[in-house]
């Protein structure tokens, strides 16, 4: 039976209770009657022989390149990048997807008798990985091979050794990326591709580079001017990166592109029912939320995340595709969109959200309040393709416990952020002129971005910066159960519950609103007509 | 008259420190204080002048006396049975010569200048350091023809504020109260010259980061003090002035009275690291955050061992800790104080303050004018949270004890007539008009 399509609830008498994510929780709620509710369309089915498909797809590449296996010679410099932590989410059960491709690289690699081979981190600007974060993404074969002789390397962005300057587009964006892999004979990139702003030019573009680089689109007037980031011929964030990855072509970089594509299987069977229809489910689901959720809310938060962390997804391999880089990520994002597209007709009032544990920047640690604040509005809503899913001067109510607690290796600069940015202004574009290059360059923060596991110190900037967009276009943001003071200082208002939160959208967009709650994850992207 | 008088007692003195572990203030059920009928204490001679109370604060000292946690080291510096109270404002009983030496006539209202230097205690010639200005430095407290005693609330022949019996003071030791400035503004004189004494500690300049660690009275004196100082040109205004505070209405104070932000105590240390671009040393996660460098100067205005410590790791190489906190006993690694070459500088009471070339100012003037000024910036009585009447006594220190944590600042004992010890009404709370909150420091 093929997977059933994503579709739109309407509420009415005999709608169930729904399941709402609260953080490291989740809980049953009910909706308005007339509310309406986006379901992800079911896991599309994997790929048979994922490693075939990606002997394949190297073999068979797109675009205007040659087959992987022609482009390997001896004596040459090949540097192999892959995307960090941040993706995919939950981190997928083993073997990584990313450990797939690679070895099949490294095969090929050894094979054509290259000897100078260097794995990269794509780390942008996030933190660095843990070893047994490395381990689980490249399996521990590949890690134990490069590790130890220095061969497994993670991009730095502060390193002005291993940065080349490769000149400035035609919008005077600098480009200036990781040096090892601009001056190998060929870099190959292994992205996984979870929404459809991610892979194409942006993983090099963005993985690779500097902050002097990260600037020219992490910015508030990229953010404001990316409806949304889904939607790439509407999004300025998705042109600023294909105009850096263009020159980055054109200056002599040769990448071979690898894209593959996830289905939407995030949950292992014990949490199954996190991603069925609350209506479908059995004796069996209805035993296991009622047995977790109740062991979630009476365990303290620090052992409910350590619990929640440890889930790796079942999700599986539903395409691979290599090659010149647009070519590969013009079918990639279409095959994004065959598993999580969803038509609605017409924008809601409200839109609600109900925010789970885990985001791209908090995987194994704290979702902080900025985290929330970037999951919601940075992320989720723009989910779309086509018009918000809330209209403008609308109503964004989330759902998240919004702890005002940071962890302190991992988030730094946020905690700062947090403190002094916010207590001074919420506005992208005051911050980005009065603050972002004090904590851009602040020797603390480079310090443990490059030496411990922090992320840069300007991170929690562009946290902010994702939610400009949502920012500018709804009239208020509630968040139902946050710590007020933590919701407060972000401009946002709290309430107790749902109910609450209505009746506070009520003050903005009237009486009777109409409201879109969107049940993810598993994620879906709204095409919004 | 009823008054309250401090005996010594070591049974008592150990009952209170026992009780005390139950929270600061609760040494008054148990310890060597007690209500008792007094008689005035009797001026010596034409120098010294009857005054009757009016007002008399309660501040950390009293409390660690009254709980028996005082240092020792005040054991030979004091005589006993004392009547505590040393922030006053009285009315003067007959005329007098102020220490400007302007005439006061007799109901005129003053505030005391309670230190017991060489003047008052009649030792001619004065030691080299009341002749320079600066009594609370005296070398001779425990001599002249004064029992020992180093303010007026700590020796058996002066008596203090907390009696209606009234006490005697050295004509050096008087300061007119202007009209315009209320009784509950005036009781604070004492404590704001303790404060402006510290903000006056030379070799500050306007690139400084200046860290304070506590904003109860004497926090919030020193930030005040720092603010005024700038505004009359006496000293640079710091390029920023940070303070840390456990409570709320602590930081909305500190910000209404100057400071740039006021966080919560633990985050004081990072938004000083910020603001000076220090690295941290080790590893932040564990323990306390470390600095590198650091503000220019950190006031401890807490004077425990945590503040201190917090002080240690906050300051710069060569930085200055100004220790304003009463502090007593404690263990502490000065290993930081000895590496990073810190200067630990205590500051205690007031008496002559130098800016540049000119001419020392009185710090009671300046507190006195400081104090006007106050009521006109953040509303008069804003910082007195409670007055009591002397029979409450026991009520009134366990406020005192537990002020930051019930939302207060200061609190008093109301002397005043029709406010008879015995008649128990109500503590009064000024109008609440608090400050708004520049940045909402949770």
């Amino acid at each position: 039976m093929s997977p059933r399509p994503g579709f739109v609830l309407d509420v009415d008498g005999s709608t169930p209770p729904l399941l709402m994510w609260n953080g490291e929780g989740y809980q049953l709620d009910r909706l308005p009657e007339g509310s309406r509710v986006l379901y992800p369309p079911e896991p599309l089915a994997a790929l048979d022989d994922p490693v075939a498909a990606i002997r394949r797809a190297l073999r068979e590449p797109l675009g205007e390149s040659r087959p992987l296996g022609e482009l390997l010679r001896p004596g040459m410099r090949l540097t192999i990048c892959f995307d960090d932590i941040s993706l995919p989410l939950p981190p997928m059960r083993a073997p990584d997807a990313r450990q797939l491709v690679i070895e099949e690289v490294l095969e090929m690699a050894a094979a054509a008798g290259v000897d100078d081979v260097v794995l990269v981190a794509a780390l942008a600007l996030h933190r660095r990985m843990t070893e047994s974060e490395l381990r689980h993404a490249l399996g521990d074969r590949v890690y134990e091979a490069f590790a130890p002789h220095g061969l497994l390397t993670q991009h730095d962005a502060e390193d002005p050794d291993n940065l080349i300057d490769l000149g400035v587009t035609e919008h005077g964006e600098e480009v200036e990326i990781n040096k090892r892999a601009a001056t190998s004979d060929l870099l190959v990139y292994v992205n996984i591709n979870l929404v459809a702003m991610d892979g194409g030019h942006k993983s090099v573009a963005t993985g690779l580079a500097s902050y002097r680089s990260l600037r020219h689109h992490h910015n508030p007037q990229t953010m404001r001017h990316s409806r949304s980031f889904m939607d790439q011929p509407s999004s300025e964030l998705h042109s600023s990166n294909w105009r850096m990855g263009r020159l980055i072509a054109a200056s002599g970089v040769k990448v071979f592109q690898i894209e593959t594509t996830l289905n939407t299987d995030a949950f292992p069977e014990q949490f199954r029912f996190l991603q069925r229809r609350e209506w479908e489910w059995s004796w069996r689901d209805r035993a296991a939320f009622a047995a977790s959720s109740a062991a979630m809310s009476g365990a303290p938060p620090r052992i409910v995340r350590q619990i929640l962390h440890a889930i790796r997804a079942p999700q599986a391999m539903t395409s691979v595709q290599a090659g010149e880089v647009e070519a590969v990520h013009e079918v990639t994002t279409r095959n994004v969109w065959a598993q999580q597209g969803v038509e609605i007709e017409g924008q809601a009032d409200i839109l609600s959200l109900a925010l789970p544990y885990i985001c791209p920047y908090n995987v194994n640690s704290i979702m902080n309040p900025i985290l929330v604040a970037c999951l919601g509005l940075g992320y989720f809503f723009n989910l779309y393709r086509g018009r918000p899913l809330v209209r403008e001067g609308g109503v964004v109510i989330l759902r998240h416990p919004t702890r005002w607690e940071f962890h302190p290796a991992h988030h730094p600069s946020y905690i700062d952020f947090f403190d002094q940015v916010l207590a001074a202004t919420t506005d992208p574009v005051e911050m980005h002129k009065k603050y972002e290059e004090g904590y851009a360059t602040d020797p603390w923060y480079v310090h443990l971005y490059r030496t411990g596991h922090a992320y840069h110190g300007v991170h929690p900037f562009y946290m902010w910066y994702w939610c400009a967009h949502a920012l500018e276009h709804v009239g208020r943001v509630v968040i139902v159960g946050g710590d007020p003071a933590a919701v407060r200082r972000m401009g946002f208002s709290p309430a107790s519950t749902l109910q609450d939160a209505l009746e506070m959208a009520s003050d903005v967009v009237g009486p009777s609103p109409t409201l879109t709650h969107v049940h993810v994850p598993p994620l879906l992207m709204a095409d919004v007509r | 008259m009823k008054g309250l008088v401090f005996e010594r007692s070591l049974p008592r003195f150990a009952a209170a420190r026992l009780t005390s572990a139950f929270g600061s203030g609760r040494g008054a059920a148990t310890g060597p204080l007690r209500l008792a009928d007094l008689d005035p204490p009797a001026p010596r001679d034409d120098a010294w002048h009857s005054v009757r109370p009016l007002l008399s604060g309660i501040c950390g000292s009293d409390l660690a006396t009254v709980d028996g946690h005082s240092s020792r080291y005040f054991e030979e510096l004091v005589s006993f049975p004392f009547v505590p109270g040393h922030e006053v404002v009285g009315a003067l009983e007959g005329t007098a010569q102020a220490a400007d030496g302007s005439a006061l006539l007799d109901g005129a209202r003053v505030v005391i200048e309670p230190v017991l230097g060489c003047r008052a205690r009649g030792i001619e010639p004065p030691c080299v350091w009341c002749a320079a200005g600066h009594p609370g430095n005296c070398e001779r407290v425990t001599t002249g023809h004064l029992r020992p005693g180093i303010q007026t609330g700590y020796c058996a022949d002066t008596g203090g504020g907390w009696s209606a019996a009234g006490l005697v003071a050295h004509e050096s030791q008087l300061h007119a109260v202007p009209d315009g400035l209320a009784d509950v503004d005036a009781v604070l004189v004492e404590p704001l010259a303790c404060g402006l004494h510290a903000a006056s500690a030379p070799e500050r300049s306007a690139e400084d980061t200046v860290a304070v660690i506590g904003a109860g009275t004497v926090g919030l004196t020193v930030i005040a003090g720092l603010d005024f100082l700038a505004r009359k040109g006496l000293a640079p205004a710091p390029k920023a002035l940070l303070v840390g505070a456990r409570y709320r209405h602590q930081r909305s104070l500190a910000e209404a009275m100057g400071a740039t932000a006021a966080l919560p105590s633990d985050r004081l240390t990072r938004a000083v690291r910020r603001e000076s671009g220090s690295l941290v040393v080790g590893d932040p996660t564990t323990g306390g955050m470390r600095l590198s460098g650091g503000a220019d100067v950190v006031f401890d205005c807490v004077g425990s061992e945590d503040s201190l410590a917090q002080a240690l790791a906050t300051v710069r190489p060569r930085g200055r800790v100004m220790l304003v906190g009463m502090p007593g006993r404690m263990r502490l690694d000065l290993a930081p104080l000895w590496h990073r070459e810190i200067r630990l500088v205590g500051s205690y009471a007031y008496g002559s303050e130098r800016f540049g070339e000119a001419a020392p100012l009185r710090t009671f003037d300046l507190a006195l004018e400081l104090a006007g000024d106050l009521a006109q910036r953040i509303g008069s009585g804003r910082l007195v949270s409670a007055a009591y009447p002397l029979d409450r006594f026991e009520e009134a220190l366990v406020h005192a004890g537990s002020a930051g944590r019930r939302g207060a600042v200061k609190v008093v004992f109301d002397v005043r007539a029709g406010s008879p010890a015995g008649s128990r009404p109500k503590a009064q709370r000024p109008p609440d008009r608090r400050p708004r909150n520049r940045r909402d420091a949770r």
